[in-house]
């Protein structure tokens, strides 16, 4: 095998262990690479994303915040507000399943950002979100 | 004597059917996590295949919640759905929801108000509140726990 190949094979191994592999970290990295091109300079703030989760947006009466499910500790278990199914925690710090899979993020992001907030939430409102629940809900 | 026997089980496994102890469907990932996320997946036997063509349909609108799905991943979960839906038209209700079924509806005629409206309960969606082993696939009035704790005789 040349060098060449073994270079394109290294190139794939890495490549499908990024596919399948999200991490809280690399999810907030994209996010505010994103946020970076409409806002110069953006710095993910765990403050922000704290009131983001708190903040009660108005828009639906049976769920006005996230913290309605989620609870107002991102660490602790939440309970859906209409059905009383329990949520497990949202912060990876203590439930590593979370924030893991960039395709289930952005499908609950879609979803509840237009419950909640009433529209898409952006990539700067995304990584600022999981800063937050990363922290352990500590800002 | 074969041939009895096997009418004899044929008869018991839809009467188990029929009084909802065996609502056990082959493992599916999919509609369990996409089903079973806001509420427990619900059993695609509570349902006619109807019923679930409507509901996969309006699921941006779903009870008051978008749960939309790509579009691939919808019709792969309608599929499942229809495979195991109802037949009989009890199990069928223009409200797309179950508790509104004439099935349910018998089957729950003599819950109180007081044991629907419980802080426990608070919801039809809400069916492990009593039949707490139900996520197991295990329906039976035996495995039953009202909110007060006590079993359903």
């Amino acid at each position: 095998m040349t060098a060449k190949k073994i270079g394109i094979a290294i190139l794939f191994i890495v490549g499908a262990g990024v596919a399948c592999a999200e991490t809280p970290v690399s999810l907030v990295a994209g996010y505010t690479a994103e946020a970076a091109r409409a806002t110069p300079g953006f710095v993910p703030s765990a403050e922000r994303g704290q009131s983001l989760f708190t903040r009660k947006w108005g828009v639906s009466q049976t769920m006005p915040s996230c913290a309605t499910c989620h609870s107002d500790q991102p660490t602790a278990e939440g309970k859906h507000v209409v059905t009383s199914k329990r949520i497990a925690p949202l912060s990876p710090a203590v439930n590593p399943e979370r924030f893991a899979n960039s395709a289930k993020v952005e499908k609950w992001f879609r979803r509840n950002c237009q419950e909640v907030v009433g529209r898409e939430c952006s990539a700067a409102e995304k990584a600022d979100f999981i800063q937050f629940v990363s922290k352990g809900g500590r800002v | 004597m074969k041939s009895l026997i096997a009418i004899l089980l044929i008869a018991l496994s839809s009467a188990a059917l029929a009084d909802g102890h065996k609502l056990a469907v082959p493992a599916n990932p999919k509609w369990q996590t996409e089903c079973g996320s806001c509420h427990m997946a619900y059993p695609p036997q509570l349902l006619t295949a109807e019923n679930w063509r409507q509901m996969m349909k309006g699921l941006d609108r779903h009870y008051g919640a978008n749960a939309t799905l790509d579009a691939k991943e919808n019709a792969e979960i309608l599929a499942f759905l229809e495979r195991y839906a109802a037949r009989d038209q009890k199990y069928s209700a223009n409200t797309l929801r179950i508790s509104d079924t004439a099935w349910f509806q018998r089957k729950h005629r003599e819950v109180s108000d007081s044991a629907w409206s419980h802080a426990k309960v608070k919801s039809r969606a809400n069916c492990i509140a009593c039949h707490v082993t139900a996520e197991r696939g295990d329906w039976s009035e035996h495995s039953i726990r009202m909110p007060d704790g006590r079993r359903w005789e």
